[in-house]
């Protein structure tokens, strides 16, 4: 095992069985994190996100495959592992009960650290994370961005080498959520920690270094964010047709038109040549009366990467069945 | 080891934080037993005295009407209805008006004398329990009547009393000692409460606290961190077992000071005993705490425990008449070990030599729940 892998997974599987039968909510995940390194897996509602997050840390059994963190085995180690890692479960799960510096205390305590050394960590950990005002007050009256800062500061306290955060600004306001990322950035670059994350938010994979995408249980792209964009086919063009409907339904149908995806009132088309595709879609709305407002070429974002590479996924998947049938 | 200490020793003080701050809860678990022994106590002592009686008397002499009199005295029949047959009788107790019914026939004095007489006790049979106290009572009214009525007949005739007294003096404590209804109820009963009360606490109480951090999602940030299994569930029955403590003074206490029910035994044992019975019902909590997915089904699970608990374990009644199978599943219960050790200690005054076998048992009962309760809880969430 290469001394600079922090997080790897090897054709990993895990399979729920249901009363309908087995599910496989991880199907073959194949990845690697580097020490150091900020990891975004990166996937919608149901992908297999916090399945995978799950079977690596060993809180859930692995059905087939390799996962270790650190070296350790996410089945045979699990104590190494839990005295090495951090992690912020999905749902804010500190105890609500206790207050700021008793959940601190509790978890420092826990994890084995020492007195002195509380007394050193946990005000730098509470300065850190903007809490040292708030020590006497009970978890469950913080607010959702405090929450999820304590829940990092606790996961911190025994200054783990990597820590896992399962959707950590869920339901979290974006100023928070920029404060909170910002605090990531902080330790990556001061501490080295490995972060792993996973997030439905597309602005939270663009921060990271490497990202995976996972759907329906597999990892389609696994990639620097800047090489995942580059995936998507063709160039992006943006506009607002007068008439959404219409011409939503025409576009798709022109030559060299290789991807549509709607964006609130806008249409996002991908094409093979922006400068001469442009006019032919003018024109095409054009012969049935709609306008086109701010027709515009722009770099496409993760969000669009990402929406066309699972709709390209799907595709494959419907065109499989239909060859199956 | 040491680090063992400290994670135990860290999520005991968590605990006893969070026990200490819901402190709505706490006063709850520290006042429902009282609560309950009043009513449990009250009601229970009530529910078998002043049965409302139907009287058909058709004799209406001087013998019958001592007759009903002693009925009344002793406190169990309320012969306050006056009928005139045997079918009015039957008739007010299908109309649920009486619980009891006394038929004596016309000449009631005359077998009285000739020493055969015969009084009809009719109960309403759907409430076994008036019928099982009702008839002792009854019977021993009955004969004690008789007792007295062969005393003062003998004394009429002038026969010598001492001969006589001192053949039926006997007679007279062997049934207070069987039927007497004192020691019937509330010293039998007292003891039995305090089993239930104690089992209903800890099983109720534990139950809830691993499915609840399942539920809440703590339970994944606490299986996150190094603690091993036993640790956790050492110290999630900690401040259970201090509570428990607590109650089962309290529970002992009352019956002792108010319900003047007797301490025969030793305290000590009993103290002791408490506590490995306290062990046994936590570890059963645990053990439904940690098989149970939702808090709904943890309740699920202990209401039916409860009410198993009330039929099977000779609390209410006796277990020498149920089937071998219905027993079998009493016997799965910590309570049926702990009543018999309650009463044995508190109303009969035994010690070990008498109750070693419910000991052994129990003792291997909570070893046996413990194990399967951390076997069961893994270091895993499926």
């Amino acid at each position: 095992m290469n001394d600079q892998v922090a997080i790897f997974a090897k054709d990993l599987v895990k399979r729920f069985k249901t009363r309908s039968g087995a599910v496989d909510a991880v199907n073959g995940v194949t990845l690697q994190v580097r020490r150091g390194e900020t990891y975004g897996l990166i996937g919608p509602d149901g992908a297999g996100k916090t399945t995978t997050t799950r079977v690596i840390l060993g809180l859930l059994k692995r059905t087939a495959g390799k996962s270790s963190i650190l070296g350790y085995d996410s089945m045979h180690d699990t104590y190494e592992i839990r005295e090495r890692v951090g992690y912020i479960a999905q749902q804010f799960a500190l105890p609500g009960d206790l207050t700021v510096m008793e959940n601190m205390r509790f978890f420092a305590d826990v994890q084995g650290v020492s007195r002195d050394e509380q007394r050193r960590r946990i005000p730098e950990l509470l300065d850190f994370a903007g809490l040292s005002d708030f020590t006497n007050r009970l978890g469950s009256q913080l607010s959702g961005g405090m929450k999820k800062k304590l829940a990092l500061a606790c996961s911190l306290v025994h200054e783990p080498q990597v820590v896992l955060l399962d959707e950590p600004t869920l339901g979290v306001d974006p100023v928070s959520r920029r404060e909170f990322w910002n605090l990531l950035g902080n330790l990556r670059a001061e501490k080295g920690l490995t972060i792993f994350v996973c997030t439905p938010y597309m602005d939270e994979a663009e921060r990271c270094n490497w990202v995976g995408l996972m759907y329906q249980g597999k990892l389609v792209a696994h990639d620097s964010p800047e090489t995942v964009k580059k995936m998507v086919p063709g160039r992006l063009l943006e506009f607002t047709p007068s008439n959404f409907v219409p011409a939503w339904r025409l576009i798709p149908g022109l030559d060299g038109v290789l991807e549509v995806q709607t964006y609130g009132a806008m249409l996002h088309v991908f094409v093979d040549d922006p400068d001469g595709r442009r006019n032919e879609i003018e024109h095409a709305l054009a012969a049935q009366g709609i306008t086109c407002e701010g027709m515009r070429e722009i770099e496409p974002r993760m969000e669009e990467a990402f929406i066309s590479l699972i709709e390209r996924q799907s595709g494959r998947q419907m065109e499989e069945t239909r060859d199956a049938v | 080891m040491q680090k063992s200490l400290r994670r135990t020793f860290a999520f005991i003080r968590k605990e006893m934080i969070q026990s200490l701050r819901d402190w709505r809860t706490l006063l709850m678990i520290l006042a429902m037993p009282v609560i309950m022994m009043f009513f449990f106590a009250y009601a229970v002592n009530l529910l078998v005295d002043h049965m409302p009686t139907a009287v058909a008397d058709m004799s209406r002499d001087d013998e019958s009407r001592a007759f009903i009199e002693a009925l009344e005295i002793s406190g169990y029949f309320d012969a306050k209805m006056y009928v005139e047959s045997e079918e009015d009788v039957i008739r007010m107790i299908d109309e649920e008006r009486a619980k009891a019914g006394v038929v004596i026939p016309p000449d009631f004095a005359a077998r009285v004398e000739r020493g055969d007489a015969q009084v009809l006790i009719v109960f309403d049979g759907s409430e076994s329990l008036a019928v099982q106290t009702g008839y002792s009572a009854a019977s021993a009214i009955a004969q004690t009547h008789s007792v007295e009525l062969l005393m003062s007949k003998a004394g009429q005739m002038g026969a010598a009393l001492g001969a006589l007294g001192g053949g039926a003096l006997p007679i007279d404590t062997s049934i207070r000692v069987l039927y007497n209804p004192d020691m019937d109820g509330l010293v039998f009963m007292v003891p039995g409460i305090a089993a239930i009360l104690l089992q209903l606490l800890t099983i109720g109480q534990v139950s809830m606290v691993v499915v609840r951090e399942r539920e809440l999602g703590t339970l994944e940030q606490l299986l996150i961190t190094p603690v091993r299994p036993l640790e956790l569930i050492i110290s999630k029955v900690m401040p259970n077992i201090i509570i428990t403590i607590a109650d089962t003074v309290l529970i002992v206490l009352i019956g002792v000071v108010w319900f003047d029910v007797p301490f025969r035994g030793s305290i000590w044992l009993f103290a002791w005993l408490s506590l490995l019975f306290i062990v046994s019902g936590l570890g059963l909590g645990l053990l439904v705490s940690t098989v149970s997915q939702t808090q709904k089904q943890a309740q699920q699970i202990t209401a039916v425990l409860m009410v198993l608990t009330t039929m099977l374990t000779g609390l209410f009644y006796p277990r020498l008449t149920m089937p071998p199978v219905v027993r079998a599943v009493g016997d799965l219960i910590p309570v049926t070990y702990f009543i018999r050790i309650a009463r044995g200690i508190i109303t009969k005054g035994v010690g070990l030599s008498f109750l070693w076998r419910d000991v052994v048992i129990l003792v291997i009962y909570a070893i046996v729940v413990i194990v399967l309760a951390s076997l069961t809880f893994r270091r895993r969430l499926d």
